[in-house]
């Protein structure tokens, strides 16, 4: 296990390459995750409380949109901002932000979604109440939303956890460039492509952590959410 | 206490656009930021350069020298040609001249300069069981592996090393579309995964002699053929063509193929070494201008 | 500064309400004026929770005209109510009682003040912290109804507020309900308990099948029921 030996002296002794790739990892998962929240959160409410014409089939599609591959993500994102394609002139191909961007989309479905699920299922108990007490639409939206806070975090933590976890829309639209848009999972395809094991080894161990941390983050939260509302 | 109320309303709403707006400005301000970080160019290469870890030792010696970042996406040969045909990168530098040459004449490239040479090498399982070991005539080995049904691995991506896999099987007069079995085994991915691949298997694979030296995971693997002539591997330099993509960075990328074919950057190529084995020889031709 | 105009009387003309078909509500007519609790009783599906939530503004009518003096259907803000199984916000006790409180016409000054003195009326003073949906079935009776009175209404309407509840757990709301009414607020309560009824009210209205067979005072009710299907209520019997 001489592999799995070095790969702990990597993380333990701080190595800069790990580190830098576990930051940009981060950032680039964490920006996703808010962006995809930003949209999401508001949809998913929108969808859960208002009936318009084609409702239903927008719900059924945002499901399905949870299971999006990823590499077909990054393949449609390439597409948009290649500089021969519509978006081209924004220059963003192999950047961060593209990575931020595709993953974004990636994300995105997954919080509406959930979050639609979650606000639908809290205003069917509210309904009577809240309509009884004339609030109106911006103060349900928030009472729904705040209440339900708990469930929307373990939602953002799902979101966050498939970002961090895809290689497939990084790599396309990143372009797995060297000290730019190297990630964790598309570092640990080159390094057991190149067969350097240990890097490879070490990040591994360090995203299955982290999505330990965020598994155990997700719990925490449902468990506090239980002990404050009941 | 009606204005109370409305007042509670609008609040509320324009939280909710004011959220927005920060996520709009915020997204807009890293954009410009990025057209604001020009002194960056996208190179598009192939594994084996990367692999070998050459631009690891080269690029920061140039950034050092210009400030310039340059940004490696790595492909297969044939992929990294397409890129640039996409005008998603500034420069091309791969080992495949007639792809090179044609990528010039359809207009895509400015000119194309030789840059530095290495050579294709055939790696084997310790145990031979074709029988090649030792030998310098890649074409009698090939048909020694075609006789034995030996275990070959194959990259079947558009890459140079393919190419160049390709055109050996042709010179050993073996029409290997038409003559391979179940020993021939076509992975379609890059060098590093190949060379995994017949790693694990016990197979022949050609590979270049630098991603082979750079190559930690070799199981039972040897060198078991090298030296041919026709195992020589050139790579070029192309700057992509700014009259048919405006906005490839035409300054950023020239400086960057000036340092490579300089004396200073064609000395950095030879320094690279691995082990003490020089990986890349410099081979450009003094720069009139 | 003026008061804002009252939303009683609630006048209800000729109201029907059907839905899908079926009749829920029958050419109903009726005044509720400020005064003593009305009680509204009669057998289960005789359409009380369907009268309270017209009167509420909840259900619109079909046929027939409803007004709360003056005021429409969502315009008026006081006028609360009780459901019979009342839903707790994922909040704490006072959460909840702060809620309603913002919800209501008035922006209160002493918001917090106001929050303690709902608990003391309804006997749930140290339970403010709890998270109200750890409550029993009782104790988050008594936390809607000071939700409800955090609206500071004109009109309160409880529907079957103690059916879920026990013995104990009922003497401590509808005493609750006695303070409130003293205090000014018209009350109007559905029940199928009779005890509860004749504890209570001022006048009955009794229903059966989505019609109104009698409103007159309580004691008059009680003592002379003048249909037959009073007269089968009032003796226990089953079928109406």
């Amino acid at each position: 296990m001489q592999d799995g030996a070095s790969a702990f002296d990597l993380i333990l002794g701080g190595d800069p390459a790990l580190y830098a790739i576990i930051r940009l990892s981060l950032t680039v998962s964490v920006s996703a995750t808010l962006l995809a929240s930003a949209i999401g959160l508001p949809l998913g409410a929108l969808l859960a409380l208002v009936r318009f014409p084609g409702r239903a089939v927008m719900v059924v599609v945002l499901n399905a949109f949870m299971g999006l591959p990823p590499v077909v993500v990054g393949l449609g994102m390439y597409l948009l901002l290649s500089r021969s394609g519509p978006l081209g002139f924004l220059g963003l191909l192999f950047t961060q932000q593209a990575m931020i961007l595709a993953q974004a989309v990636l994300v995105m479905p997954i919080v509406a979604a959930l979050t639609r699920q979650t606000v639908e299922d809290l205003w069917v108990e509210y309904r009577d109440e809240l309509t009884a007490m004339r609030i109106g639409p911006t103060a349900r939206v928030a009472a729904l939303l705040w209440d339900a806070r708990f469930s929307l975090v373990t939602t953002l933590l799902a979101g966050f956890g498939r970002a961090a976890a895809e290689v497939g829309t990084v790599m396309i639209v990143g372009g797995n460039i060297d000290g730019f848009t190297r990630t964790m999972t598309t570092a640990i395809a080159l390094e057991t492509s190149k067969g350097d094991l240990p890097l490879a080894i070490g990040l591994g161990i360090v995203l299955i952590a982290l999505i330990i941390v965020v598994n155990a983050a997700a719990a925490l939260a449902r468990r506090i959410g239980e002990l404050h509302a009941g | 206490m009606l204005d109370h109320r409305r007042s509670k309303r609008t609040a509320g709403i324009s939280e909710l656009v004011r959220a927005i707006g920060f996520v709009i400005v915020a997204l807009a301000a890293s954009v410009s930021a990025t057209f604001a970080q020009e002194r960056s160019i996208v190179v598009a290469s192939t594994t084996s350069t990367q692999d070998s870890g050459l631009f690891g030792y080269l690029l920061p010696i140039f950034k050092a020298k210009t400030g310039i970042d340059v940004k490696v996406v790595a492909q297969g040969t044939g992929q990294a040609l397409d890129t640039a045909r996409r005008g998603d990168a500034d420069v091309v530098f791969v080992h495949a001249k007639p792809e090179e040459e044609k990528f010039v004449a359809d207009g895509f490239g400015v000119r194309r300069f030789d840059v530095m040479y290495n050579d294709f090498v055939l790696i084997g399982p310790r145990g031979d069981p074709a029988g090649v070991n030792g030998s310098r005539d890649i074409t009698a080995a090939l048909k020694a592996i075609l006789a034995k049904a030996a275990p070959f691995v194959s990259r079947g991506d558009r890459s140079g090393t393919y190419q160049a896999e390709l055109a050996l099987w042709r010179d050993a007069g073996i029409d290997i579309a038409r003559s391979k079995g179940a020993w021939y085994r076509d992975i379609g991915q890059g060098m590093g995964a190949a060379l995994n691949t017949a790693a694990a298997m016990n197979a022949y694979v050609l590979s270049d002699r630098g991603t082979w030296i750079a190559f930690r995971n070799r199981g039972d693997l040897v060198l078991a053929v090298e030296g041919d002539q026709r195992l020589f591997n050139q790579y070029g330099i192309i700057l992509v063509n700014p009259a048919k993509f405006p906005q490839v960075k035409r300054e950023l990328g020239q400086r960057f193929i000036d340092f490579v074919l300089s004396p200073e950057g064609q000395q950095v190529i030879a320094d690279y070494k691995i082990a003490g084995q020089q990986l890349f020889f410099p081979d450009a031709r003094p720069q009139t201008l | 500064m003026r008061a804002p105009p009252s939303e009683l009387p609630i006048t209800v003309e000729g109201v029907s309400v059907r839905s899908g078909g079926v009749i829920i509500l029958e050419r109903i007519s009726l005044v509720l004026a400020p005064g003593a609790p009305t009680v509204l009783i009669g057998p289960n599906g005789s359409g009380k929770t369907s009268l309270i939530r017209l009167a509420m503004g909840l259900i619109p009518p079909t046929t027939g005209r409803i007004a709360w003096g003056g005021y429409g259907a969502t315009e008026g803000r006081r006028r609360a109510i009780v459901f019979q199984r009342p839903v707790m916000l994922r909040r704490s006790v006072a959460g909840n009682i702060a809620f309603a409180l913002r919800s209501g016409a008035i922006a209160s000054p002493a918001p917090r003040d106001r929050i303690a003195a709902l608990l003391d009326l309804v006997g749930l003073a140290a339970l403010g912290p709890r998270p109200a949906r750890r409550l029993s079935g009782g104790e988050q009776q008594r936390v809607a109804l000071a939700r409800a009175l955090a609206r500071d209404p004109e009109i309160l309407f409880l529907d079957e507020p103690t059916a879920n509840l026990d013995p104990a757990a009922t003497k401590a709301v509808e005493d609750i309900v006695a303070k409130i009414a003293a205090a000014g607020v018209k009350i109007v309560l559905a029940t199928h308990d009779l005890g509860e009824a004749r504890r209570l009210a001022g006048d009955v209205i009794f229903m059966v099948a989505g019609r109104i067979l009698e409103h007159r005072p309580a004691k008059d009710f009680f003592a002379r029921p003048v249909t037959p299907e009073a007269q089968r209520f009032l003796n226990g019997d089953l079928v109406i």
